[in-house]
C-alpha cells in the first residue's frame, strides 16, 4: 500500500492517530510499516522476541528533539539512528537492534512524518541495525514541537573489548576523527531568526564501522566518545572530571572547517562548544597514536582525523588549550545555551 | 580564515612579545586598562597575558554592556516582560543577567513571560510587524556600537507607523564612562587606555582627546584581534617611555578621526543625552546615556509604561563594582567560582563572555587556585 492510497498529500496528524483505534492502526500500517520492515516489528505483537547473539550486550537510549527537523546534511529521522548507534559504538559494540518511540504533535504533516520515517529506515539499513519495536503517541497541538523521537539501541560487544574512561591514563594521546562543529553550525544556519547561508552540512553519520576499524588496527585503544551536545569541550571536561585527569589540547592541531570557523567567529561561539553528530574522540597509548591516526584516515568517516592533544596526570578535571597565538587557556564547559554575543 | 588568521599569527605574536619585553622599563609597572569587553575576551581567549612581561598588567574595564547595567534596569525589563500584552525582545546575553533576588529574564520566561532572544533590533521590529496585536518591546542595550542598529529599526518603525513597536533604551556612551573611571581613586593609577574597536568605528578617535589632554593618559585605539592588542600595548608603552600622552589609532583599517557621520546623525536625530545615568560599579555619571527624544514618546517603552528605576541593594559580597572599575581582580571576590559561576551568576560580570569574571573563570581559573 502506498501512502497515496491512504492519506491525501495535505493530511496531518490527528489526535485519533494516537488513540488506539482504526486511525492509529492505519497510520502504523500505511506509514511506519511501509518503511520499517523488520519481521519482528511486522508481527505487531506487544514485544519483540530476539535471539541473544552470545556476546555481552551494550544498551543506550537517547531522545531527539532537534529543530529544525530537516537541516543541511541530515534530518531528525536519520539522526535518531546515528546518535544511538554511535553511543553503542563508543563502547565497542556492533549495533544490532533499535527501538523507536515517536511523540507526534497534532497537526504535523503526514508527508513530513513519512519523510522522517523513510530516512530513519534508510539510516538503520545502512548501519545494519534492525528496528524491532516501536511506539507512537500523539499529543495535542501546542503540547509538543512536531516530532520527538526516542531510540534505544542494543549492540553486541566482542569478547575482550573494554572501552571506557576508566582505561584512560596520563600520557595517552587524544585524537579526533574529523572536523569539529559541522552539525551545530549546519543546524544553527537554519534556525529561525538566525538564517545565514553556509555550505556546511551536518556530519550526522553512524560511526560503528569506523570504531571497529580503529579497534582492529589498535587493540590498545582505551576509550571512544562522541562529542555531541556541548561539543568537544563538554566531552573532555566530563572525562577529565570522571577520570581525575587533565587534558591538554593544541589549538593549531584542531581540524575545523573554514566555514565553521567563520560562522563561529561571527556568532561569538567557540567551535569546541558546538555539537557534532559524526565524530569520535579517541584515546590511546602515545606509542600507538600514529597507527590509530593512519587507521582513522583510511576510513571515509575519518579522513580529516588528527592528533589534537594529550592526557596529563593533573590538575584533576582541567582541560587546557595551548592557543595558536602562543598563550594558554582553560577550555570550560559551555554555560547555559550558546548565546551569540551582542557587539 | 581570510582576514582573521593574519591577525592571529603565532610567530608575529612572539616577535611582538619580545619587542615589548625589550622596551619596557623593568624598574616600573604599567597598568593598562582595556576599556572594552571585546578586548578582555580576546586577551583571555588567546592567552595574551602569557605573552606579556610581569610588570605589564592589564586592568579590565567596564566596556561590557550587560555588566554595567544596574539591577534596577534589569528589573524594569522583567516587569515589562511580565505584562501579558508584552513581547520582550532581547539580545541573548541579557537573558541571564540577574536583577534583584537573582531573578532574570530567563527565569521570567520560565514563569510564562513572552521573552524572545533576537540577534538584532531589526529582528525585534520584524516580530512587531508579524504580530500587530502584541506590544513588542526591544530591550536596547550597548555602547555606541549597538545604538545605530537600534536607531535604524526605530526610524523604520516611525516611518512605517509600526505602532506596536517600542524601545526600552539603555544605550550608554563610552567617553563619559572613561572620564568617570579616571576620576575615581583607582582610575588615577591607570597608566594607559586601550580604546575600543567598534565603538571607535562609529564615534571616531576625536572624542578621546580629553583623556590625553586633561588626564595626561595615552590612548591607543586597538583592533579586536590578538595581534592588534599586542601591537597596541607596544604603542602605549612607547608613548609612556617617551613621556608622551596622545590619542593614537592602531586600528587604522576601520577607525577614522571623525567616525561614521551618517550613523551619528541618525542617532542624534532620534536620541538625546540623559542628564545622568546610573552605571553599575561607577555610580551616576552625567551625560553618559541616551534616551528617546520626547517627540518619539509613543515609541519609548519607559514613557509608554511609565517605568521608573527602583534602587536595588546589591549583594554586598559581590565585587562586580570594583572589578568594573579595575579596582579588583575577579579572584579577589569571595563569591568567585563558589556561589557565583556562569551557570548561576550573582554579578553581571559573570554573565557575558565579555565580563571580566566570566572570562577569568572560563579561561584562566587554573591560575586563580
Amino acid at each position: 500500500m502506498s501512502r497515496g492510497d491512504t492519506f491525501g498529500s495535505d493530511a496531518r496528524v490527528e489526535l485519533a492517530h494516537g488513540a488506539g483505534g482504526r486511525a492509529m492502526h492505519g497510520l502504523i500500517a500505511a506509514l511506519f510499516r511501509r518503511h520499517l520492515t523488520d519481521h519482528e516489528l511486522a508481527r505487531g505483537e506487544d514485544a519483540a522476541v530476539l535471539a541473544a547473539p552470545g556476546e555481552r550486550l551494550a544498551c543506550a537510549t537517547d531522545g531527539y528533539v532537534v529543530a529544525p527537523r530537516f537541516f543541511p546534511g541530515g534530518d531528525l529521522g536519520a539522526l535518531a539512528v546515528h546518535g544511538t548507534v554511535n553511543d553503542l559504538a563508543c563502547r565497542g559494540a556492533r549495533p544490532v537492534w533499535l527501538t523507536a518511540g515517536f511523540i507526534l504533535e497534532e497537526g504535523l504533516a503526514l508527508a513530513e512524518l513519512d519523510a522522517l520515517v523513510a530516512s530513519m529506515a534508510a539510516a538503520a539499513r545502512a548501519a545494519g541495525v534492525a528496528v524491532v519495536a516501536g511506539d507512537t503517541k500523539v499529543v495535542e497541538r501546542g503540547k509538543g514541537d512536531g516530532v520527538f523521537i526516542t531510540t534505544t539501541g542494543v549492540g553486541a560487544v566482542p569478547a575482550g573489548v573494554d572501552l571506557g574512561v576508566h582505561r584512560i591514563r596520563a600520557g595517552d594521546a587524544v585524537l579526533v576523527s574529523g572536523t569539529l562543529g559541522d552539525h551545530g553550525v549546519a543546524v544553527m544556519s537554519k534556525r529561525s531568526g538566525l538564517a545565514f547561508t553556509t555550505a556546511i552540512r551536518s556530519d550526522s553519520a553512524a560511526l560503528h564501522d569506523l570504531a571497529a576499524a580503529m579497534r582492529a588496527a589498535v587493540p590498545e585503544l582505551r576509550a571512544l566518545r562522541d562529542p555531541t551536545r556541548g561539543g568537544v569541550a563538554a566531552t573532555l571536561n566530563e572525562i577529565a572530571d570522571a577520570g581525575g585527569l587533565a587534558v591538554r589540547l593544541d589549538e593549531a592541531a584542531l581540524p575545523i572547517a573554514e566555514a565553521v570557523r567563520g560562522a563561529c567567529e561571527l556568532l561569538g561561539l567557540d567551535p569546541l562548544d558546538v555539537a557534532n553528530e559524526g565524530k569520535l574522540l579517541a584515546f590511546c597509548p602515545p606509542a600507538r597514536a600514529d597507527a590509530l591516526l593512519e587507521a582513522m584516515r583510511a576510513h571515509p568517516l575519518g579522513r580529516d582525523a588528527a592528533v589534537v592533544g594529550e592526557v596529563a596526570a593533573g590538575p584533576a578535571g582541567l582541560v587546557e588549550l595551548a592557543t595558536a597565538f602562543g598563550g594558554r587557556r582553560v577550555v570550560d564547559w559551555l554555560a547555559g545555551e550558546p548565546l551569540p554575543r551582542i557587539c | 580564515m581570510k582576514y582573521v588568521d593574519d591577525f592571529r599569527d603565532g610567530h608575529l605574536a612572539r616577535a611582538l612579545s619580545d619587542r615589548i619585553a625589550d622596551e619596557v622599563d623593568p624598574a616600573r609597572t604599567y597598568r593598562l586598562m582595556e576599556f572594552c569587553g571585546g578586548h578582555t575576551h580576546a586577551i583571555f581567549r588567546h592567552g595574551l597575558a602569557d605573552l606579556l612581561p610581569a610588570n605589564v598588567e592589564m586592568v579590565h574595564g567596564p566596556g561590557c554592556p550587560v555588566c554595567v547595567l544596574p539591577m534596577g534596569r534589569v528589573d524594569m525589563a522583567i516587569d515589562l516582560a511580565m505584562r501579558p500584552e508584552v513581547v520582550l525582545c532581547s539580545y541573548g546575553d541579557m537573558l541571564r543577567v540577574p536583577g534583584a533576588h537573582r531573578r532574570s529574564l530567563l527565569r521570567a520566561k520560565a514563569d510564562g513571560a513572552d521573552v524572545r532572544m533576537v540577534y538584532s533590533a531589526a529582528d525585534a521590529l520584524a516580530v512587531a510587524r508579524a504580530e500587530p496585536d502584541r506590544e513588542v518591546v526591544f530591550f536596547a542595550i550597548g555602547f555606541e556600537t549597538t545604538t545605530p542598529p537600534t536607531a535604524v529599526a526605530l526610524a523604520e518603525a516611525i516611518d512605517d507607523g509600526v505602532s506596536n513597536f517600542r524601545v526600552f533604551c539603555n544605550h550608554v556612551l563610552t567617553p563619559p564612562a572613561i572620564r568617570g573611571i579616571l576620576d575615581t581613586p583607582e582610575g588615577t593609577a591607570i597608566d594607559g587606555v586601550l580604546g575600543p574597536s567598534h565603538v571607535s568605528v562609529v564615534i571616531g578617535s576625536e572624542p578621546y582627546g580629553f583623556v590625553a589632554a586633561e588626564h595626561g593618559v595615552p590612548v591607543v585605539i586597538a583592533g579586536f584581534e590578538p595581534l592588534d592588542v599586542l601591537q597596541s600595548i607596544l604603542m602605549l608603552i612607547r608613548q609612556l617611555e617617551a613621556g608622551r600622552a596622545a590619542v593614537e589609532t592602531q586600528y587604522t583599517r576601520a577607525v577614522t578621526p571623525g567616525g561614521n557621520a551618517k550613523a551619528r546623525a541618525l542617532v542624534e536625530r532620534l536620541f538625546e543625552r540623559r542628564a545622568a545615568f546610573e552605571w553599575r560599579g561607577l555610580g551616576a555619571i552625567p551625560q553618559s546615556a541616551l534616551g528617546l527624544r520626547a517627540e518619539f514618546a509613543a515609541f519609548d517603552a519607559e514613557r509608554r509604561y511609565d517605568l521608573a528605576e527602583r534602587p536595588v541593594r546589591e549583594n554586598r559580597a559581590c565585587r562586580c563594582p570594583d572589578v568594573l572599575r579595575g579596582a579588583a581582580k575577579p579572584p579577589d571576590c569571595a563569591l568567585f567560582g563558589g556561589v557565583c559561576t556562569p551557570e548561576n551568576p550573582v554579578g553581571a560580570c559573570m554573565v557575558s563572555a565579555e565580563g571580566a569574571c566570566a572570562a577569568y573563570w572560563a579561561y584562566r581559573r587554573h591560575l586563580a587556585a
